[in-house]
């Protein structure tokens, strides 16, 4: 049976490297590896804890604000304190503008051109594509046929200069693509759109946040922006959502319903595990963990739609049979007590010793459990969460389907665009919160506090690919030892001791695969995880294996 | 000049440059000026840059290469506002070989690097985001730099083997530049930047991550003049890295009328006074966030109550912290110390007219406090 070797796999942030078996044209079994090392949780002890956001925010550049918010949350949960009203707006403010850019981002730059056919938009119909674009949404903007003539003639120029700069050696004319050349001319204009969009979405992030893509507002305690709770800075940012907004409704969700019905096979591919995990985000009033986050905390089990499951951290291990390193006993261990012991014994995955990635393998109460936007909007959709439900109700209406469409690569790509709205359209409650607050003088952001000499907390949220945890352990009011389980761990690790698979792994069984040296349909399964390598990688120093109690926050 | 595609003609010089901007003549210049304003050029030099960009004959090649980093870089990259991203990738640059954004994957991504290396050998700018790591993993079959292999090769290899043949090595980010995050102390997988592990010299473009405005402006010179900007000894362009953030600091006049922040959230954070206290690495950072701001000049971290922890220098990770730790990060010898003097020597030579100012009146009365609770008594 022949194998195959898809490394590097691009559009996506971090070095990833798939191999597959394929037989009769279908993939028979998959190995992912992470192919990075950095050793972060080795330089953060003997650090400052006020300083880990700063540093853990440098795990990942692109989903930068979630860890910076997990690490000040472990801090202020290991320190005893709660932040103000203010402060944890911000906060939420700040995690919002990260889905609406990072989705948006996501969909259209990394995932796009896996169902679009670039070279195909030259032989569209610019006035057919405009009757097209307007058939599927009438407030669509920029989508008269001169406009499409404009994306098409800047296309045909591109091209003909002979220099194809990142579309070089694209998959051009694969028999997988399907759409007519007219959504496909659509859809590169929206492509062209959307990166002048997320340009102006990052400045979101800018306006309480310093900077994007690392913001530097963030303090243990609260936020430090006090100087920008003003009006003016709260409508540029309202500005923006509404900019953001308008996009979603009218380019993003219309171009994933528009491009869905072209694919329904992929709605029963690539679905993988059965069990999704979501640790829940965005605090309410009062910022009680779980009680009062907007999006709950839950675990599916086996695809049963009927029931959520309570989440127990303290159920969460990590093994480390097929990763690139030792274990003393060999057995799965607590993130908390986890052994580092690097040992690198090379890439082939055929070997005996069976290591070939530098990702461990976590599990929950033993179970492999998928993370991510599909995850959330399963364990909101059956919380009852009102406008999930209603936003999975309307595409799945829209698309003439039952539930079970969304177990699949499609599924979780239209699990993102609605998960995109969900949370575009909660922006302005947060943005009036805090302008009521500041209109009766209340400027709070700083929670003052000691450094406790020793102490120890978690803080649990959820980035844009799934459940993040950070765990701190302070000995003499310095970081004694410091944990990340993060999300592409979960989906992208190699298989446990059981020789059970991860969410990559397995979504990829059963993949059609036209041909092994053009794998775009092994791209549209991987990329609709949106994997994250950066963070995925990372080791627990030997000489801190301490166990250490953990408090719920 | 580019090659138009039949049947399109452009008659006049104007919509040549519109046609080959892709923008239309007035964002065209504005972003001519505002590149000629970044690089420090007078309003003359305005015409050239539209010139120079109008007549580069083919665009020229980029090759991106990811090492160890967070990818941080190329998302800083791709805010670029003016020229837009999309001018960037369809008209000003080829960007033949970008893991985060192009198409093909696997062996097609391999070939269109290789491809990108044998058609533009010697004239490509390779620009590098990440680390190098060095060190040898334990294991049996582990070899120097195998803590990041990218299509089967370490980043050491590939590395060098695609910095060899470019007409310029530009390091995007700390990392790139000075092994950033994953060199700082006990730095477990032996990270060095790029220059140190290929040993041929860069032009570096720190921040972390950069500020677009930077490397866009510094490949604006190179397509202006043919040459990268004039670099300090560190290899950062002097147009970016020239100045100290505290000379040009908004809050600088509350410095000197010792007006500081004691607390985040107290009445001088919400009067914008000066963050010194709060740990502001300011005085010993060389870069323009206080003159060209992040992200469309909408803030920087000063602006939104932060201190710097100066970011555009060597080893900030451990030379500048704690970063809520005030500076200077040694006894300072009496009056004469000043933060001018600290930052003159962390940079060595650099050309800049430290003039004495007010930080000694409070620098002498407390020395460095790095402790967890930084208060005055």
């Amino acid at each position: 049976m022949a194998r195959h070797v898809i490394d590097p796999i691009t559009r996506i942030e971090g070095h990833l490297r798939i191999e597959i078996e394929v037989e009769n044209g279908m993939v028979k079994d998959a190995w992912s590896s992470g192919t990075l090392w950095r050793g972060f949780e080795v330089f953060l002890k003997d650090r400052d804890p006020r300083d880990a956001w700063i540093i853990t925010q440098r795990v990942c550049g692109v989903c930068t604000t979630v860890h910076a918010l997990a690490s000040v949350k472990c801090v202020e949960n290991a320190v005893g304190i709660d932040i103000p009203d203010n402060a944890r707006l911000i906060r939420n403010l700040i995690m919002g503008a990260q889905y609406m850019h990072d989705h948006i981002v996501h969909f259209y730059h990394l995932h796009a051109l896996d169902w679009v056919d670039v070279v195909s938009a030259l032989s569209a119909d610019p006035k057919k594509t405009s009757d097209l674009a307007n058939s599927i949404n009438q407030n669509a903007p920029n989508s008269g046929a001169g406009d499409f003539r404009a994306v098409q003639e800047k296309l045909k120029k591109f091209v003909n200069s002979g220099q194809l700069g990142p579309f070089t050696n694209g998959y051009w004319g694969h028999p997988a693509y399907k759409l007519p050349p007219e959504a496909n001319l659509m859809a590169v204009a929206h492509y062209l759109q959307a990166l002048s969009l997320q340009s102006r979405l990052a400045r979101m992030h800018a306006i309480f946040g310093a900077k994007n893509p690392h913001i530097q507002t963030y303090t243990v305690g609260g936020v430090t922006c006090v100087d920008d709770l003003n009006a003016d800075r709260i409508s540029e940012f309202k500005y923006l959502v509404e900019e953001g907004r308008a996009f979603i409704d009218n380019v993003y969700l219309p171009d994933v319903l528009a491009v869905a019905p072209f694919y329904l096979e992929w709605a029963g591919i690539g679905g993988g595990l059965k069990n999704y995990l979501s640790y829940g985000m965005l605090p309410g009033p009062g910022g009680k963990e779980p009680e009062s986050l907007w999006f709950p905390r839950g675990l599916i089990t086996d695809r049963d739609i009927s029931k959520v499951h309570p989440v127990d951290a303290s159920k969460i291990t990590e093994d480390v049979t097929h990763a690139w390193y030792k274990y003393r006993d060999g057995k799965p261990l607590h993130p908390s007590v986890g052994e580092t012991d690097p040992w690198y014994t090379g890439i082939e995955t055929d070997r005996a010793d069976g290591k070939y990635s530098w990702l461990k393998t976590p599990r929950y109460d033993d179970m492999p459990c998928e993370v991510g936007p599909l995850a959330r909007m399963l364990v909101n959709y059956v919380s009852g969460h009102k406008s999930t439900v209603e936003n999975i109700n309307g595409v799945l209406k829209a698309l003439n389907k039952g539930p079970e469409i969304l177990f699949s690569t499609l599924g979780r790509t239209a699990a993102r665009a609605v998960e995109t709205k969900v949370i575009a359209d909660n922006m302005e409650s947060w943005i009036d919160e805090l302008a009521a607050n500041i209109k009766r003088g209340d400027l709070e952001t700083f929670t003052p506090y000691d450094m406790p000499d020793s102490a120890s907390g978690f803080g649990m949220t959820e980035a844009p690919r799934g459940a993040l945890g950070h765990w701190i352990e302070i000995k003499g009011k310095k970081i004694h030892n410091y944990q990340l389980v993060v999300p592409t761990t979960w989906n992208g690790s190699p298989r446990d001791s059981k020789g059970r698979r991860s969410s990559f792994e397995a979504s990829l069984i059963g993949t059609p695969v036209h041909d092994p040296k053009q794998p775009v349909e092994i791209l549209r399964t991987i990329h609709s995880f949106d994997p994250c390598l950066a963070c995925s990688v990372h080791v627990i120093d030997p000489k801190t294996n301490e166990v250490f109690t953990t408090r719920a926050i | 000049m580019c090659q138009l595609s039949s049947g399109f003609s452009p008659k006049s010089s104007e919509e040549r440059v519109k046609a080959l901007a892709g923008l239309d003549r007035r964002d065209f210049l504005s972003f001519c000026s505002i590149m000629a304003a970044t690089l420090g050029l007078s309003p003359s030099f305005i015409p050239k840059i539209a010139e120079a960009v109008e007549k580069a004959a083919r665009r020229p090649s980029v090759i991106w290469l990811h090492f160890a980093e967070c990818s941080g870089d190329s998302e800083a990259f791709i805010r670029s506002s003016y020229p837009s991203t999309e001018e960037l990738i369809l008209n000003i640059l080829s960007i033949d070989y970008h893991e985060t954004i192009m198409a093909a994957s696997g062996e097609a991504a391999e070939a269109a690097l290789q491809k990108a290396m044998t058609e533009n050998k010697g004239k490509y700018i390779a620009v590098c985001e990440g680390a190098i790591p060095l060190a040898t993993p334990p294991g049996p079959n582990a070899k120097k730099g195998d803590y990041l292999t990218i299509g089967g090769k370490t980043g050491l290899e590939l590395a060098k083997e695609v910095c060899a043949d470019a007409a310029a090595v530009m390091c995007v980010g700390n990392c790139a530049s000075f092994g950033g995050v994953q060199a700082q102390r006990p730095n477990p997988t032996g990270a060095v930047g790029i220059e140190e592990a290929i040993g041929k010299p860069t032009l570096k473009i720190p921040g972390c991550p950069h500020n677009p405005v930077n490397s866009v402006a510094t490949i604006v010179n190179f397509l202006l003049l043919g040459s990268f900007p004039k670099t300090d000894n560190l290899g950062r362009p002097l147009f970016a890295y020239g100045k100290r953030i505290h000379d040009h600091c908004p809050r600088r006049a509350h410095f000197d009328a010792g007006q500081f922040v004691e607390e985040f959230g107290d009445e001088g954070a919400k009067n914008g006074w000066c963050l010194y206290k709060m740990g502001c690495k300011g005085p010993e950072t060389y870069h323009n966030c206080s003159m060209v701001e992040y992200n469309d000049g909408t803030s920087w971290p000063v602006k939104a109550g932060h201190g710097c922890i100066g970011c555009s220098e060597p080893n900030f990770w451990d030379n500048m912290s704690p970063f809520y730790g005030r500076l200077p990060n040694v006894i300072l010898p009496g009056v004469e110390a000043t933060a001018d003097k600290v930052g003159f020597t962390l940079v060595g030579a650099a050309a800049v007219g430290a003039a004495a100012h007010g930080v000694y009146t409070f620098m002498n009365r407390k020395k460095f406090d790095p402790t967890l609770k930084d208060k005055e008594e």
